[in-house]
């Protein structure tokens, strides 16, 4: 009796959860569908300018330049977290004494919590004019952005990635040691292959992370529609732009950015469903 | 008779802990012998069997006391616990090999697991990487089951397979002692069969020191018997005499059972 009920229940909230999926993607899809029949693809995800038309009626839309903001400052964060990341966690797992290892570790999962807002505030009025004074161009940038969101992102990858390092077997380490491995070599012939799912979880985590980030984004990458010919150039992501345009849009432009949206939640669904690929094939 | 290794006044420590493990370990082991380590659980025996290979290094903070002398075959000596470079304990280790209590092939190929030692030893050469891993798979007993099967995972053999696999990886290296802790207690009655046929194969060529729980594998494969108890040594000699006649009253109830 207790059991149908509980499998029941179960059931239904794994329903929901479809449900609601399916309900977010109906309603993208129902607001956008008058900037998908106008602009159509291609032409959308090629079209770099966005301009409201006379009297804010109709206009052209195109969505090149947001998907490249987003698409550069997640790949500039990930190129910029994953080797950091990567050197804490093998550090807290691997070198750190029994003594150092708490502190740290608690240290990093403190600044996974932290909300992204702070992060995007300290980049802002500190590190943005920091990497200005560095590399010249715009302090609210492209490269900015990127790299606040890699140090955003690098807490919470770090504690993953550590958490599956941590389930390799002493022995199978002590193994290789035995055999006259160094540090270095058993890091990257034991302890990354054991430990790989995981750790490109923890990656494609991240990434996920970083394609939707919203606020921290909004501060430092400059919120302008144009083309970044440099790095230290500002432009815009899609989060920033749907917060930033959603008060006073029109008609069109407001379909367009529910375009933008679903264009979003699909590049995210991509990464989810690659990251849950890597956990499902750990399970087996 | 040759000595192989000489732990005298041995004193191990494990970090953070107040009062020493080992106190004062005296013992030979004997080239081309098998020694057996005995003793109730907790009574020091894995650490003093990691403590001839330093894998205890891997772990900061412990604290070794006393002295380990490792002979090659000339018989000139060295002490082992004056190592402290990484490349003086890589070499140590190749000249000390270890065999753990689980099976603990790496997630690569069959060829790769035994390869992989050779490969770090700086051995690149592939009809030479060949003919080695092939002697060592024949010399751990395993040729015959796993020659048709080189490039498969090792994962996919028996855990009586692994454990020779795992013996054949460190044959490889060609060590002078190799250490076993408790190498078949997970394994069922025939893998440890065969396994300890293989300890008295080996012992033509490399000299062997194992721990273990079961008094009639210590009986059957060693020469030579130390008796632990509470981080000492109490007794060590010929396993015939440590069996039959035992000097001390603790060692002789052990091994009739009465404790342990
Ligand atoms: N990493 C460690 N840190 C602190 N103390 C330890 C550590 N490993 C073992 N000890 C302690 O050292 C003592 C000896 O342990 P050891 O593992 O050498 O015993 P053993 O004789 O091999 O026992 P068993 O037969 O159960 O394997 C035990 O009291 C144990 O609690
Ligand atoms: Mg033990």
């Amino acid at each position: 009796m207790f059991n149908r009920l509980f499998r029941l229940s179960s059931y239904t909230a794994a329903l929901l959860v479809l449900v609601i999926l399916a309900g977010i993607f109906g309603v993208l899809y129902y607001y956008a569908r008058d900037a998908i029949h106008d602009f159509g693809f291609w032409h959308f995800i090629t079209t770099s300018t966005w301009e409201v038309g006379e009297d804010d009626e109709g206009g052209v839309f195109g969505g090149l330049i947001p998907i490249l903001g987003t698409l550069f400052s997640t790949g500039i964060a990930m190129l910029f977290a994953v080797p950091i990341a990567m050197g804490i966690a093998v550090f807290l797992t691997e070198i750190a004494t029994e003594k150092l290892k708490a502190p740290v570790g608690i240290a990093i999962e403190l600044l996974a919590a932290i909300p992204s807002i702070i992060y995007g505030m300290w980049g802002l009025f500190y590190f943005g004019p920091m990497l200005q004074r560095l590399f010249g161009g715009q302090s609210n940038s492209l490269l900015t952005a990127g790299l606040v969101l890699g140090i955003m992102v690098i807490p919470f990858m770090a504690a993953i990635s550590r958490d599956a390092i941590n389930t390799t077997p002493a022995v199978l380490k002590e193994s290789a040691y035995a055999m006259g491995a160094t540090r270095f070599e058993v890091v990257k012939d034991v302890i990354f292959p054991y430990a790989k799912r995981g750790i490109i979880g923890s990656m494609v985590l991240s990434l996920g992370r970083a394609l939707g980030e919203t606020m921290a984004v909004a501060f430092v990458i400059g919120g302008v529609f144009r083309f970044p010919h440099s790095l230290t150039q500002p432009t815009i992501s899609i989060p920033v732009l749907l917060a930033n345009n959603f008060a006073e849009a029109g008609d069109l432009e407001l379909s367009a950015m529910f375009y933008m949206a679903l264009i979003l939640f699909g590049i995210s669904f991509i990464t989810i469903t690659i990251a849950k690929f890597f956990f499902l094939k750990d399970q087996k | 008779m040759n000595l192989a290794m000489e732990t005298k006044e041995f004193y191990f420590t494990y970090a953070g802990a107040e009062a020493p493990t080992l106190k004062g370990i005296d013992m030979p082991i004997y080239a081309n012998k098998v020694t057996a380590l005995i003793g109730p659980s907790g009574c020091g025996k894995s650490t003093l069997l990691r403590s001839w290979n330093r894998i205890h290094d891997v772990y900061p903070g412990n604290r070794y006391e006393g002295e380990i002398l490792l002979y090659d075959k000339e018989g000139n000596e060295e002490n082992i616990l004056s190592y402290s470079k990484e490349d003086e304990l890589i070499r140590l280790r190749q000249r000390v090999g270890m065999i753990f209590q689980k099976p603990t092939p790496f997630p690569m190929s069959i060829y790769d697991n035994i390869a992989y030692g050779l490969r770090l030893a700086g051995i690149k050469n592939r009809s030479e990487l060949d003919g080695r891993v092939e002697k060592a798979l024949k010399g751990a007993a395993i040729w015959n089951e796993v020659k048709d099967r080189l490039k498969q995972s090792a994962m996919g053999l028996s855990g009586g397979q692994q454990q020779r696999l795992c013996i054949a990886r460190a044959v490889a290296l060609k060590p002078e002692l190799l250490l076993f802790d408790e190498p078949t207690s997970a394994l069922d009655p025939i893998s440890t069969g065969a396994i300890e046929e293989l300890v008295t194969e080996l012992k033509e060529e490399v000299t062997i020191a194992i721990v273990t729980h079961n008094m009639q594998q210590a009986s059957r494969v060693s020469d030579y018997t130390a008796f632990m108890y509470l981080g000492d040594l109490i007794e060590f000699g010929k396993t015939e005499k440590i069996f039959v006649n035992p000097k001390e009253k603790l060692t002789e109830e052990y091994i009739t059972g009465r404790f342990g």
